[in-house]
């Protein structure tokens, strides 16, 4: 199987906040780096990100949240993915996070916290140095 | 008789000199060269080394410019502006509980704001109950939870309703949180006919930028209807739609964008309430903006100018308005969230002041100042009071308030205002040709406009061709700052109080206003069914805001956001 897939991104925006800015200027910086990008629009909860994740067979999903409410998304998005046998695809977060969270966050499994200011091209580098194409699920 | 400000000699002359400081120009840059390739505003607008009349040269200035509380009104919609009475200072404030935001209204109150403006949290602008499972982790995060007509009155105890004006950012919800508002006033003793204030009220940038998604778009304009014919009626002292370019421009428009769709949502709503069969100088005089001042010190006072004068020419011709009011673009600023900057965040005190600055010069009625912490949480007294007093410090020392409008005249900024007002009208005439704004929104227009506005700012700021100071210009790290805290057990608080309250209703009175709405929004036509008075039955009989919202949600379908990029 040498012939690799490239890398599918779901880029994905849980909870109820419509700050879409963020989002879609990384859906569009990793789809311009070549990667496969899926975006789910605002207003997902953990349960339709999971959802799409899966039907899409992803990668990767980057969670962009703006309202403060990551502690309860996050660790839900992370139960599900496990429970779903999934918890290999790389989970990432950008947004506005106190900076005492962010440990906690990566406790649960988030691979890595983008907060305000971070490159594109950090972005896109961070990407292709730690995901993979997923084996192909049995 | 025309009003042009040079004479064709003095014309003629001015062009001869002109070219000769060019070579003049040119010749020094052999010294020194420019120290950039390209100058432009931060909307990427190109700009020239200098100014002069030849740039204004085809102006009339009774028909341009004029004189303010004057049409086109460039100047000012008052007479007076700033000399008799300041704009104005309304800081946008939310958080917790609603006893919490009435602490926060009455310290702001306390310390000289003139004028109050309500941040409700996520699930209340999306029409959900704190006890609604989409709505966990969210309660009083981002503004305040605000459930029942018990909630909104803690939320303005202590304070006069005929005295103070009350802003508050809400969109499809408005009707139900504007009942509430209005049952509560009348509960306590207030004529409905005496307050004032205003609902944000703006669904059309929901689709666009800001995405509080509820109904779809037909349904959406229906209830704004509702709300202007209601307010027209029986509220007059009420802003029912504050037309906001604010959330356009945070997603990534340029000015010319924001003030081109802005203004093209304000023709959308005054067609559909000419539809409605209301009278256009009836009820245009209670339409009013929101625009963001962003970082570009004149690009900003050029937009707000022409803001004003787009308005008063396109109610004049577009829409035969007789009454000088109903031509009127009066707006409340706010300072640009996007423009501050995690790093260093204590710059963003600078900020703020420059784009205040720019706002009092645009004209504005009223004003928010962002708190240097706001692009991270809510901010906290501390840093509110420091953005506050940035208002007063511009309003009582600096001197911008003495003397209208002293901008007009400037070459550059009457140039800008110009290009601002063509360039707008360009688009304007495009979304004419797309079959007005709702077309345009589900051909997904100004949202891609937008998006590709936001992206090529990113890819100038990654390539060093925007200047941020902290990002990418003396780069620095985000410290730890001390930000107010929201605690997590206010939801468990908040949901326990939602339950209490709705144990005391009477179900049977409470079924009887939710079935009258029902009908309401069922029937037709709409125009005999505005569904204001059965809400204010509906919240007084202890309906809650999700349930209205399920009420609509239920006759008029929902909508989802596209997910285009």
């Amino acid at each position: 199987m040498g012939n690799e897939r490239r890398i599918r991104i779901l880029v994905a925006k849980p909870g109820l906040d419509g700050h879409d800015r963020g989002a879609r200027v990384i859906a569009r910086a990793l789809r311009d780096a070549g990667f496969e990008v899926i975006y789910t629009g605002c207003h997902q909860t953990p349960e339709q990100i999971v959802q799409t994740a899966l039907q899409e067979d992803v990668d990767m999903i980057g969670l962009s949240i703006l309202s403060g409410a990551h502690n309860y998304s996050f660790p839900r998005i992370m139960e599900l993915l496990r429970e779903n046998n999934a918890e290999d695809i790389v989970v990432v977060g950008g947004g506005i996070f106190p900076l005492e969270d962010i440990p906690k966050l990566k406790d649960i499994g988030i691979k890595e916290i983008f907060t305000p200011g971070a490159k594109l091209d950090d972005i896109v580098k961070w990407v292709r140095e730690n995901v993979k194409p997923r084996k192909a699920a049995a | 008789m025309g009003t042009k400000m040079f004479s064709e000699s003095a014309i003629e002359r001015i062009e001869q000199e002109y070219k000769e400081w060019l070579k003049e120009y040119e010749k020094a840059l052999q010294k020194i060269p420019e120290r950039l390739e390209r100058f432009s505003t931060v909307s990427d607008m190109e700009v020239k080394n200098l100014y002069t009349p030849l740039d204004i040269k085809h102006k009339d200035f009774m028909e341009d410019i004029g004189f303010p509380g004057c049409y086109p009104f460039t100047r000012g919609v008052q007479t007076t502006m700033y000399r008799a009475r300041l704009w104005t200072m309304r800081m946008f404030a939310g958080l917790g509980t609603a006893e919490q935001t009435n602490e926060r209204f009455h310290y702001l109150i306390n310390h000289g704001e003139t004028g109050l403006s309500t941040a409700f949290d996520f699930p209340t602008l999306m029409g959900y109950d704190t006890d609604s499972p989409l709505a966990r982790g969210e309660c009083g995060r981002c503004g305040v939870a605000i459930d029942t007509i018990e909630d909104m009155q803690k939320l303005f105890a202590r304070i006069n309703l005929e005295e103070v004006t009350t802003s508050m950012t809400i969109n499809p919800p408005a009707s139900v949180i504007w009942a509430m508002y209005i049952a509560n006033a009348e509960n306590e003793g207030y004529s409905r006919r005496k307050l004032g204030g205003t609902i944000q009220n703006d669904c059309l940038k929901e689709f666009i930028a800001q995405k509080t998604l509820m109904l779809p778009p037909d349904p959406s304009i229906r209830l704004v209807v509702d709300t202007v014919e209601f307010g027209t009626r029986e509220v007059p002292r009420w802003n029912t739609i504050s037309i906001s370019g604010y959330h356009i421009r945070e997603a990534g428009a340029t000015a010319v964008q924001e003030l081109a769709f802005t203004i093209y949502d304000g023709i959308t709503y005054v067609e559909e309430c000419i539809k409605r069969g209301l009278n256009v100088d009836d009820f245009a005089g209670r339409l009013s903006f929101f625009w963001n001042s962003h970082i570009d010190f004149f690009e900003e006072i050029a937009k707000m100018r022409a803001a004003r004068r787009m308005w008063a020419r396109i109610m004049k011709n577009r829409f035969k308005a007789q009454n000088p009011r109903s031509m009127m673009c009066r707006f409340h600023v706010q300072t640009a969230g996007c423009s501050l900057t995690a790093q260093e965040p204590h710059n963003n005190v600078i900020r703020t002041t420059t784009e205040a600055l720019a706002a009092i010069l645009g004209g504005c009625q009223s004003l928010h100042t962002n708190s240097l912490d706001e692009v991270y949480m809510i901010p906290s007294e501390f840093a509110v009071k420091i953005a506050l007093r940035t208002q007063q410090i511009l309003a009582y020392e600096v001197g911008v308030a003495n003397v209208i409008d002293p901008l007009a005249g400037s070459y550059y900024v009457e140039a800008l205002t110009d290009r601002m007002e063509e360039e707008a009208n360009e688009y304007i005439r495009k979304l004419d040709e797309m079959g007005g704004m709702v077309a345009a929104i589900e051909q997904n227009y100004p949202q891609m406009e937008i998006a590709d506005s936001a992206y090529r700012f990113q890819q100038q700021v990654e390539r060093g061709e925007k200047a941020i100071i902290g990002i990418n210009m003396f780069p620095s790290d985000i410290p730890p700052l001390e930000v107010l805290k929201i605690d997590p057990e206010i939801e468990r608080l908040q949901i326990e109080r939602l339950h209490q309250f709705k144990e005391r209703r009477n179900k049977v009175k409470l079924q009887k206003a939710l079935d009258e709405l029902r009908r309401r929004c069922e029937g037709k036509p709409c125009w005999e069914n505005n569904v204001m008075p059965a809400l204010i039955e509906a919240v007084k009989a202890g309906a809650t805001e999700q349930e209205c919202c399920d009420v609509y949600r239920e006759v008029f379908g929902t909508y989802t956001d596209p997910a285009s990029f």
